[in-house]
């Protein structure tokens, strides 16, 4: 008997069955109370909530909602919230952790040392307390709706939020995005022509401007063609407040800036620390073969510095999905705020709510890392 | 034989010399620089003379009440009215002093661990003994110190107790968990990958929430647990997380002969990990650890969302004060130097020890 347990394979088997056990009987303890818990307060269980009237308003609403619709499209609309906020946030820390991210390696002393400022700063404070500096200090100090500052005549911006041209497209805009969809399939092409003749004759062609081009200059034409079938709706003052137009409210512009500034602190830090990565020996090589700075950037340094940058730079990206569901400080209507806090103290049902809440932003999570897996296995060496 | 004598060499040039050269390579080396230089000195002009302005020049710093504030800065004198409100929230003032010994005895602690020369085993009875002591210092009930309930804890004291809290519970199950997902036994690795890849893909405040309003459903009607309680375990659960991808990584970074050495000398698995495995992985990850202290630090501002008096939250409470309307800019801006004064000094800390570890393993 004493023998069987000294035989490695036997204990792990009797560690393994253990844990079972143990987590099993964890399990079963929890769900009992929680279905005894659960009768003994009258919380419903299950999720027929769902389809239930939420009985609420919403004050963002990218998608149909009212008072008469269920807890569902309150999670439609909280889920639409997150992903509009993370996304907009992605692009503006990018070019801001771009930005810092560059100005921290100029070889201009004062330069590096006002991004390695601003790195030092922001990374070091709490996103929460950011987020409610921007809300309750500098978006508060804003004037008010009659004293607007205004940009051009045709942006405002006040205590009530920021207010921007809203683009409307008309019948016949389709073949807009069309032109632009035929841009993008353009531009791979010539990409991958000019790849192919870089290689067989050493020619130079300049991918990037003639995509540029393409991009801006196809959806112009169509735009022409198809009889301008697109106009701005221009915000204008009314008595009360701002008509037309589109506005961002101050919960969303406080949110925004917050996660853009803190996140941008660590993409940049990325972008430095990847850069650095390259080794010294590969811009020396590059050199000596008679490449100036910029093909040596390009070319050498570049390439390398983006295999490292780039993962923990999506990781940044999923982090600031992640903490715009502090948005519930504020009340910008995303998952957390209406759905996980709204809906929850309506109906209650606080195990259902906080785990669909919880199950989505895990999907969302393993989604990212599966794109990661996916950058990270195609980015690999390849050693011969 | 000529004899030849070695001349001494030239001085450079004035201008490759001293502190010109230095603004001149650093500031001025290109019509891009010069211009690069020229907007960076813009906006400290524009960014430093009015926070100068505020923070000290116009700011006042004494005084009793609202109306000894008649500047256009800061006003400092709120922060020093407000400053027992900033530390220990609402702890009874007659007891404030076993928050300080609490605060004493933690320093001295960090103090311990952080100079080399302390034995190991010091190091670790400190940090193991100072929780049970800070437990009993601050709520009380034992040795006649009269009983402090844990809503009455708040400010600078409760981030602190909270932090602490954090780390030293979630950094033994992240040990566990990361071993875990080192094993080999299936059932094992299964269930902590499942646990660390949960954890780590939701955001903390869902997982507060769940401490916060479901974790008491999970047990028998009566075990009622303090709010304080409940953030801990939420808090702790998330970062055990964290801690075990850290130590992962430090465990993949040690070399198979070392399991190899291990396993020939006769070690079993436990003492395998102890002796020869974990403190060498351990090392490995510390400057990563400290990180994600450093993160967790931050997060303890999230308790406020789930009805916690945090140093953050004692800006609003304050400036709530009819007395004081209108101060939340001074609270919002101490609490982030306090918040930054101590990240940044846990980063500076690990950047240290980045590079002394950095040195110890490359020869």
């Amino acid at each position: 008997m004493l023998a069987l347990l000294r035989n490695e394979k036997v204990r792990g088997i009797l560690y393994q069955l253990i844990t079972i056990v143990g987590f099993v009987a964890l399990i079963m303890y929890v769900a009992q109370n929680t279905a005894h818990n659960i009768e003994s307060r009258g919380i419903k269980s299950g999720l027929d909530f769902l389809n239930t009237t939420a009985g609420f308003d919403i004050t963002e609403t990218p998608i149909a909602f009212s008072p008469m619709s269920t807890h569902w499209d309150v999670f439609k609309v909280g889920l639409s919230n997150t992903l509009i906020i993370s996304f907009v946030g992605i692009i503006l820390t990018s070019i801001l952790g771009l930005i810092i991210g560059i100005a921290r390696l100029s070889s201009n002393w004062l330069i590096s040392r006002m991004a390695a400022g601003y790195i030092e700063i922001f990374r070091n404070l709490p996103i929460l307390l950011q987020i409610l500096f921007w809300y309750n200090i500098v978006l508060a100090a804003l004037p008010s709706a009659r004293n607007s500052l205004n940009f051009f005549d045709h942006i405002f911006l006040n205590k009530k939020g920021l207010f921007v041209p809203n683009p409307v497209f008309e019948d016949g805009s389709w073949l807009m995005g069309a032109a632009l969809i035929l841009a993008f399939i353009l531009g791979y092409f010539i990409n991958k022509w000019a790849a192919k003749r870089h290689d067989e004759t050493g020619q130079e062609f300049p991918v990037i401007l003639v995509g540029l081009a393409l991009v801006i200059l196809l959806p112009l034409l169509a735009y022409f063609i198809s009889g301008s079938p697109m106009h701005f709706d221009y915000p204008e003052a009314s008595r009360f407040g701002f008509k037309g137009g589109k506005t961002f409210t101050p919960e969303f512009l406080a949110l925004l800036f917050a996660l853009t500034i803190y996140t941008a602190t660590f993409i940049a830090e990325a972008i430095r620390s990847g850069i650095e990565a390259v080794a010294k020996g590969q811009k020396e090589a590059a050199t000596s073969l008679g490449l100036t700075p910029s093909q040596s950037l390009k070319l050498v340094v570049l390439p390398q510095a983006v295999r490292i940058s780039i993962p923990p730079i999506i990781n940044q990206y999923l982090n600031l999905a992640k903490n715009s569901s502090l948005a519930a400080a504020v009340g910008y209507p995303e998952l957390v705020t209406v759905f996980a806090g709204t809906s929850l103290n309506i109906t209650g049902q606080a195990l259902e709510i906080i785990g669909i809440t919880m199950l989505t932003y895990l999907i969302i999570s393993l989604l990212v890392s599966a794109i990661l897996n996916w950058f990270n296995k195609k980015m690999k060496i390849k050693e011969r | 034989m000529a004899v030849y004598q070695l001349k001494t060499a030239k001085e450079p040039p004035s201008l490759e010399r001293g502190a010109i050269a230095w603004v001149r390579h650093h500031l001025l080396s290109s019509t891009f620089n010069i211009l690069f230089t020229a907007l960076s000195i813009y906006i400290l002009y524009i960014i430093v003379p009015p926070l100068l302005n505020w923070f000290i020049l116009d700011a006042d710093f004494v005084g009793s009440k609202k109306a000894d504030c008649g500047g256009d800065g800061a006003c400092w004198v709120f922060i020093r009215e407000k400053l027992k409100m900033f530390i220990y929230g609402f702890y009874p003032e007659s007891e404030v002093w076993r928050a300080n010994l609490t605060m004493a005895l933690a320093a001295i602690t960090i103090a311990l661990a952080v100079i080399e020369r302390t034995p190991k085993k010091v190091k670790i009875a400190s940090i193991l003994i100072l929780p049970i002591v800070t437990i009993i210092l601050l709520s009380g009930g034992y040795f006649g110190l009269p009983h402090v309930e844990t809503s009455a804890w708040g400010g600078l004291l409760l981030t602190l107790v909270i932090a602490a809290v954090g780390i030293v519970l979630s950094f033994p199950i992240g040990v566990l968990f990361a071993l875990g997902r080192q094993s080999k036994l299936p059932i094992i690795k299964t269930l902590s990958v499942f646990y660390i890849e949960l954890i780590r893909g939701v955001p903390l405040i869902t997982v507060l929430f769940m401490a916060s309003v479901v974790l008491p459903l999970f047990f028998p009607e009566g075990m009622d647990f303090d709010k304080l309680v409940r953030a801990l375990i939420g808090i702790t659960l998330f970062q055990a997380a964290y801690v075990a991808e850290n130590i992962r990584g430090g465990l993949q970074a040690i070399h198979s002969g070392q399991y190899e050495a291990a396993d020939s000398l006769g070690l079993g698995y436990w003492s395998k990990m102890r002796l020869v495995i974990l403190p060498q992985a351990i090392k490995v990850a510390i400057p990563n650890l400290v990180g994600s202290f450093i993160s967790l630090f931050k997060d303890t501002s999230l308790v406020m969302i789930i009805g916690l008096f945090d140093i953050l939250s004692m800006v609003k409470l304050t400036a709530n004060d009819r007395d004081w309307l209108g101060m939340s800019t001074e609270g919002f801006v101490f609490v982030a130097i306090i918040y930054w004064v101590f990240n940044y000094a846990m980063s500076k800390y690990s950047k240290n020890l980045e590079k002394k570890l950095n040195t110890d393993n490359r020869d």
